[in-house]
């Protein structure tokens, strides 16, 4: 990709990035190189650049280590800035340099709502208990016994573009949908566990709790635990990030982000939804009529053009790739359709394989551009039939109460203006 | 080679079947026996009460205490009036919520938004204050709830709430929740 058609966050500066220098004998030398006012980059181990690496030898090789990306690579997950303390807060994963359908773990995004908790796995137990014949208390060796399964799978917020409903607000698809991410996550099966504790033909619901400082719960529906949730300690090959849960999560496949309880300490089944606050006063759809939709748990299909888009410069006219991701939290995306004119017309984009259900795919489809104003926009079906709409078609259902509207899950198609300048922004356009 | 012994097949059949099983996400119907059965008093230090207050835990309190309790420990992000500040406001806001106006927000407070009052004692008890989540006792926590929903005028100033009488306290947005009623159908664009 063309320098000049990349787009991040700034490079941190020098006095807010915590440095890693090398320890032994490259110390002198990087802190002499550091010295010289260069900026180091979160997740970067800085060295010395030679004139020419081929005429010096290279760094040796630890006996020990634990890899660290480029120094000259500069994504970084980006903090939303109007949450009143960085307690509840979230950051976004930088969509806009994304490559295929993996979001490197460094750079999943987060959501907490008391912090990122630290726990000790040697003190951390997962109870299970309410409408079950036995009581279970395991420990993450126990849990670890159980015959497990990975599956590439995406979290996504179910506020992702909530500032995006009445008008374009942010920027970046950074901004606009970096709220969503794509793991291989390991586990045991929650039916597994649910069996070994004997479920009561009275159960309904499961709530789950975390072992943050919110305690943070969701009441999920027994078929859907049944079905296809994991109780995970694994995330793209390791254990997981501490931000994402570590050493434990539950992954409820296509719900919406909040109900994949981090830290998960605690399940317990009752015959009613415990009507927890994230399920009553947060995560509900206010609609113009005063009525809000509560458990609206999955995120519908959904697609959007990481490249070229927000903030980014085009070089000139020419050729340019037009890329994206697409998802559905209801199963598999069939199909990728692509409008370089605002909607007019429109042209299959090319799936990358593997197209896997509920998880981010990789659409691509080559543009000559002619240098003249463009709007570009992506629409994907998913295999239930359900077209992606336009953001008019679902205000025409759900309204706009208030500035945000119905906050939540906008999976509305996003447009972006290219301008004959080359440079591309965030419009409405529909 | 092993695998040709009978007993090699059968266990390349059994591990091919969990393989299987995996993979279409079938149940797994065996016990392991894994883990211990934990203790009551291990289980006692979860507090989670369900909308008619099975759940709720001993104690009580009123407003008039709670009053105490939230100048101590809510008052410094949720406001001197409960109007908000760094936590969500608490009170105000009815009518509010039937709005088309875009410009105009709804304001979404336990007194107008929230369905149950056993919610407001559950995140208390569990989440709040943001600084020492879980360290209020049963106590503080009724006559907190107390003293909220006082403010808001849903219960009266010198009513005490246990755990006999939080869940029938009538909330004003009780009614206000449906069911999902996705997946809508658009039309292509």
């Amino acid at each position: 990709m063309p320098t000049s058609f990349r787009h991040g966050a700034s490079p941190a500066s020098p006095n807010d990035v915590r440095r890693r220098f090398l320890l032994g004998a490259g110390a002198a030398a990087s802190a002499a190189w550091l010295r010289e006012g260069a900026a180091a980059t979160p997740g970067a181990i800085e060295h010395p650049v030679p004139e020419d690496p081929s005429k010096v030898p290279g760094v040796p090789l630890e006996d020990t280590s634990y890899g660290a990306r480029s120094q000259f690579e500069t994504e970084v997950r980006t903090r939303y800035g109007k949450t009143s303390t960085a307690l509840s807060s979230w950051t976004f994963t930088p969509l806009q340099n994304s490559m295929g359908i993996v979001t490197p773990s460094g750079l999943h995004f987060e959501r907490s709502h008391a912090g990122t908790a630290i726990v000790d796995p040697a003190r951390h137990f997962l109870f299970l208990h309410g409408l079950v014949q036995r009581a279970r208390k395991w420990s993450m060796p126990d849990l670890r016994r159980f015959p497990s399964v990975s599956r590439l799978l995406f979290i996504e917020c179910s506020g992702n573009g909530l500032t995006e409903w009445s008008k374009p607000t942010l920027n970046t698809v950074q901004e606009t949908h970096g709220l969503t991410s794509t793991s291989e996550w390991t586990g045991v099966p929650l039916s597994t566990l649910l069996n070994e504790a004997g479920v009561n033909p009275e159960a309904r619901w499961v709530l789950a709790e975390g072992a943050d400082g919110a305690a943070m719960t969701r009441s999920i529906p027994i078929d859907k635990a049944m079905r296809d949730c994991i109780v995970a300690w694994g995330q793209n090959g390791e254990a997981l990030r501490p931000e994402q849960g570590y050493p434990l999560r539950l992954i409820v496949p296509g719900y919406e982000g909040n109900m994949h309880i981090k830290w998960l300490r605690r399940l317990q089944l009752a015959d009613s939804a415990f009507m927890t606050r994230e399920e009553t006063s947060k995560y509900t759809d206010l609609l113009p009529d005063g009525k809000a939709r509560q458990f609206t748990f999955e995120m519908e299909a959904k697609s959007v053009i990481t490249s070229p888009s927000g903030g980014m410069t085009l070089p000139g006219a020419g050729f340019h790739e037009i890329t994206g991701l697409a998802w559905s939290g209801r199963g598999t995306i069939t199909r990728v359709d692509v409008s370089v004119d605002g909607g007019r017309s429109w042209r299959e984009a090319t799936l990358q394989q593997p197209v896997l259900p509920i998880c981010h795919a990789r659409f691509r489809l080559p543009w000559q551009w002619d240098g003249r104003e463009a709007i570009l926009q992506s629409r994907c079906t998913d295999d239930t039939g359900y077209v992606q709409p336009t953001i008019g078609q679902l205000v025409a259902v759900r309204g706009l109460n208030g500035p945000v509207g119905s906050v939540y899950h906008l999976n509305g198609i996003q447009s972006w203006k290219v301008a004959s300048d080359g440079k591309v922004s965030n419009v409405h356009h529909y | 080679m092993s695998t040709t012994t009978s007993n090699g097949l059968r266990l390349v059949a059994l591990l091919a079947a969990l393989g299987c099983a995996a993979a279409a996400g079938a149940q797994d119907k065996r016990h392991y026996d894994f883990g211990t059965t934990p203790s009551e008093a291990e289980l006692a230090r979860f507090v989670s009460p369900l909308p008619d207050g099975r759940g709720l835990p001993q104690g009580s309190g009123s407003a008039a205490r709670g009053k105490a309790v939230y100048e101590a420990n809510c008052l410094v992000c949720h406001g001197d009036a409960l109007q908000g500040g760094q936590g969500d406001r608490l009170v105000g806001g009815r009518g509010t919520l039937v709005n088309s106006d875009p410009t105009r927000a709804p304001v979404k407070t336990v007194e107008s938004y929230w369905p149950y009052a056993t919610t407001l004692f559950d995140y208390i008890k569990r989440a709040m204050p943001l600084t020492a989540p879980g360290t209020l006792s049963n106590d503080d926590v009724y006559a907190v709830t107390a003293y909220i929903l006082a403010q808001g005028k849903i219960i009266e100033e010198n009513e005490v709430l246990d755990a006999g009488n939080l869940a029938a306290v009538k909330m004003p947005n009780r009614e206000g929740f449906i069911p999902d009623p996705r997946p809508e159908r658009f039309p292509a664009p």
